[in-house]
């Protein structure tokens, strides 16, 4: 009897489960159908349409394409390599203790991710000094991708480590390991998942790398991104472009599969622990010399570029502010400062709400799921996607009925959410997999509803996953140009568009001018991450 | 909580779904390039006078909003494209993207540039691709000022130069171009070896040359006293230093074989619902209020040399390249892969 009420219960929980699962991903799935596959048909569509099939493929297989793909690959990697080793000690810095300052180095430590490559570009030149054998070489273009994409791992893997029991690690200690095997065999494992995740991600963005290759590379590189660039606008060649985009994307697919495959064999539970019990100040000298050498190179690396920009913005006083407020030659397009923010702050939360919903969504339903690796690629894909070639299929698809969007602010946060939904996604699912699955069964058996279930266990634990997605998203928004060039009306420009507008005359002021509001979009960001770090919700300051 | 976040779900899609769409009779829609501007008095009079609101589309660079408008062309988002130049008309002409409109503005004897002899574009403006130099620099080392291209290839000019990728770079592109027409098909590259040998600088854009490379502008970092840019170029310095400068910093070479002209042009898109509108706005870009106008916003010359300028640093040091290089438009279209590809084998490779 009690065997039998067992299983028609659980077969009933299994049932419902599914559906629920399906229901999760209705909305996040629609999403992606009607703001990426949609206007992706519409440009390939309209690329391939009546194209000379010999001269694409003679083109996507020469030794031209080959090169650049090999390229493409070697950069990805060697950067990928070199933000997880430089990100590594700053992860466990962060994960580890407590120290004065420490919510504003990791707030300064995401603000390369919205900076103008232009903007960094100008600040490299002024550090590094124009004469440095450094500019325009493979060197320039790795140390630009680790100053942009050390805050992945910085927040993903040190937000991981953060909750994992160190008591795990001293037991090992205790039983005569020494640190280094300690680290190798216990505590590197259990973060494998995080590691995977961010390291996933970095690839991918410098693998779709387009301006930090074209600016601090120089014209003698190009990734696939800047080649379909070329094709697209220099060349009109669009059946070329769109076949080179395609190829990106296979890439990035046939990347992710492997990864969430590889992740599912990876990711298992934890004891998870609150932060009180994982962090502490550093008292050993050897802890204190460590935490100083990290914190040294992160400002070093991430804090000083960014501050000679805001130092120089004020070489003329207060001037060039105070010319971000006027409109001496009455331009209709004149865009004032107030109102960029605005823009960009309203357009960042909005695309982070939707995004940590969307996310969430998706998480809680591919996490359930076994064969989830499919789908889970499915999401990253947008990440992977050329950006010239996207936003042109905005352009096109998003222009007519049934969805013409273009001009409304709905259409850029959505162009915004997808590119920000990864991350979100990227960042809960690990948390999601190292909950215990008997804490929810014991929450279930003491007659909690799934509702509850979620709320009691799921969301305190992945709470913090929800703090890195969230400010991801908003970073995302906060930073996005390209596509936002192409799809924002002038009359609601963002703060990168507004940097952009400035730098494309001569004269001082307006490169003042676009100091100034870098200036203004380094602080906002600031000001809206340190925020983010204190609007925990009360009764969760737990992990 | 599931059941509410499924609810913001939908009230998020529906939001989506419900969104208006502009437009109506009375807006007129022209897409432009992200360089275009306009005051803002010059425009509420033409919308007052033609009871029209216009709304002006943004679409990337010019290459970036050619493209889409020849992608979108059985179903136009636009009334007016403008912006497209000389170096991309050929593309957009055989696209087929426009209807013929003989502008009345054209009949008062500034139509030397109309180079489409159906009219399905008008001339609207122009600007000149020229070498710029850093003055100060030149003062300091006793150099005289290249006056011709082939000067650039000298030993007292080796490492002084950056130029723009033409790939990726509408300057950069003219500045090939005009490297074309002065040596031809046969002997450009050739010239652009020496100029590798001299060692010239290669960046991506305009403004990476300009402000990182360039030694010469009021805020630029580089060390290189010679750059590909605009014969305005020195003009915009001493205007936008807010009073700071009175005399350029920099200076344009506007000898004869060095410039290559841009000419903007402005056409009727096919399908267009508001043709007679869209006449009248084309007619409005050739009138004395726009045409007065170009110079202080875009920082090109108007295409009418009627238009007498009010007093400014625009007119006191933007300059005219003396008889630029010319090359036929159609023939840029034609070579322009070849061209470029030929150009990165050699100076990038």
């Amino acid at each position: 009897m009690n065997t039998y009420t067992t299983r028609r219960v659980s077969r009933l929980a299994l049932h419902t489960s599914r559906l629920t699962r399906y229901a999760l991903l209705l909305f996040p799935l629609l999403f992606l159908a009607l703001f990426y596959f949609y206007p992706l048909t519409a440009i390939f569509g309209a690329s391939f349409a009546g194209s000379a099939w010999a001269d694409v493929t003679a083109r996507l297989f020469s030794t031209t394409t080959l090169r650049v793909l090999g390229f493409t690959f070697g950069q990805a990697t060697l950067s990928t390599a070199l933000t997880l080793l430089l990100g590594l000690p700053g992860a466990y810095v962060f994960a580890r203790y407590e120290f004065p300052g420490k919510a504003l180095l990791q707030a300064l430590a995401t603000v390369p991710f919205v900076l103008p490559t232009v903007v960094v570009a100008a600040a490299f030149t002024a550090l590094l000094g124009s004469y440095s054998p450094l500019r325009y070489t493979l060197g320039a273009i790795l140390l630009a991708h680790v100053f942009y994409n050390m805050t992945l791992v910085l927040r993903m893997v040190g937000g991981f480590w953060a909750n994992l029991d160190p008591r795990l690690e001293e037991a090992a200690r205790t039983l005569g390991a020494s640190p280094w095997r300690a680290f190798r065999e216990v505590t590197l494992p259990l973060l494998a998942p995080a590691l995977g995740a961010a390291a996933l991600l970095v690839f991918v963005f410098c693998f779709t790398s387009f301006g930090v290759i074209l600016i601090l590379g120089g014209p003698r590189f190009a990734t696939l991104e800047v080649e379909i660039y070329r094709q697209t606008i220099a060349f009109a060649n669009l059946p070329l472009a769109a076949a080179l985009g395609l190829v990106q994307l296979l890439i990035t697919l046939a990347l992710t599969l492997t990864y969430t495959r590889l992740q599912a064999r990876l990711a298992r539970p934890l004891e998870l622990r609150p932060q009180w019990a994982t962090q502490r100040r550093p008292h050993k000298p050897t802890e204190i010399a460590l935490l100083l050498a990290t914190v040294t190179l992160l400002g070093l690396l991430l804090a000083v570029p960014p501050l000679t920009l805001v130092a120089r913005s004020f070489d003329g006083g207060l001037r060039y502010y105070a010319a971000l407020f006027e409109n001496p030659r009455r331009s209709i397009f004149y865009v004032p400062p107030i109102a960029a923010v605005w823009n960009s702050v309203r357009f960042a939360l909005a695309t982070m709400a939707l995004a940590l919903l969307l996310g969430l969504l998706t998480s809680l339903a591919l996490y359930r799921q076994r064969q989830s690796w499919l789908l889970d690629a499915l999401f990253m894909l947008p990440l992977g996607t050329s950006a010239v070639t996207l936003g042109l299929g905005y352009l096109l698809s998003m222009s007519r009925p049934p969805l013409a969007l273009r001009g409304t602010p709905l259409l850029i946060i959505c162009g915004h959410t997808l590119v920000a939904l990864p991350f979100v996604v990227r960042s809960l699912l690990p948390a999601l997999h190292s909950i215990r699955p008997t804490l929810r069964e014991a929450a279930a058996t003491l007659g909690a509803p799934p509702a509850r279930v979620f709320v009691e266990v799921d969301l305190p634990i992945i709470q913090r996953a929800l703090a890195v997605g969230g400010v991801f998203a908003f970073t995302v928004s906060m930073g996005e140009f390209g596509a936002t060039s192409m799809i924002a009306r002038p009359e609601l420009p963002t703060l990168p568009l507004a940097i952009y507008r400035f730098l494309s005359l001569p004269g001082a002021v307006n490169y003042g001018q676009a100091l100034a509001m870098s200036t203004i979009l380094m602080a906002v960001c600031v000001v809206g991450f340190v925020a983010m770090e204190q609007l925990r919700p009360p009764g969760m300051q737990t992990f | 909580m599931k059941r509410s976040i499924l609810l913001l779900a939908v009230i998020f899609l529906l939001a989506g779904c419900a969104a208006p769409t502009p437009a109506g009779p009375q807006t007129l829609r022209v897409m432009t390039h992200d360089s275009f501007s306009v005051s803002e008095d010059v425009i509420a009079a033409f919308e007052a006078e033609h009871h029209v609101t216009v709304q002006f589309l943004k679409a990337g660079d010019a290459g970036t909003m050619l493209n889409q408008a020849i992608l979108s062309k059985d179903s136009p988002q636009a009334d007016v494209l403008y912006g497209v130049d000389n170096t991309f008309l050929s593309r957009a002409l055989e696209a087929g993207i426009f209807i013929p409109y003989k502008a009345q503005g054209l009949d008062q004897g500034f139509d030397a540039y109309q180079l489409d002899p159906e009219y399905r574009v008008a001339p609207v403006d122009f600007g000149d691709v020229c070498l710029n130099y850093d003055k100060a620099y030149f003062a300091e080392h006793a150099l005289a000022i290249p006056q011709s291209l082939a000067d650039l290839t000298r030993p007292e000019y080796k490492g002084l130069l950056v130029v723009e990728n033409p790939a990726s770079s509408s300057p950069g592109l003219a500045f090939l171009i005009a490297t074309i027409g002065v040596f031809g098909e046969e002997g450009y590259l050739d010239y652009w070896r020496a100029l590798r040998a001299n060692d010239v600088r290669v960046v991506e854009g305009w403004d990476t040359a300009y402000y990182t490379e360039f030694s010469g502008g009021a805020y630029s970092e580089g060390t290189r006293p010679l750059v590909v840019s605009y014969a305005t170029s020195p003009a915009a310095e001493v205007y936008f230093s807010e009073g700071a400068l009175t005399e350029p910093p920099t200076g344009a070479i506007t000898a004869p074989g060095t410039c290559f002209r841009q000419i903007e042009f402005a056409g009727i898109l096919k399908g267009t619902q508001n043709q007679e509108l869209a006449q009248a706005f084309i007619e409005f870009l050739l009138s004395a209020p726009f045409q007065s106008d170009i110079p202080f916003q875009m920082w090109v010359f108007p295409i009418s040399h009627e238009i007498k300028l009010p007093d400014s640093p625009f007119t006191h040091y933007a300059e005219i390249a003396d008889s630029p290089v010319s090359v036929p438009y159609t023939s840029i279209e034609q070579h322009r892969e070849r061209w470029i590809q030929e150009w990165t084998e050699v100076v990038l490779r």
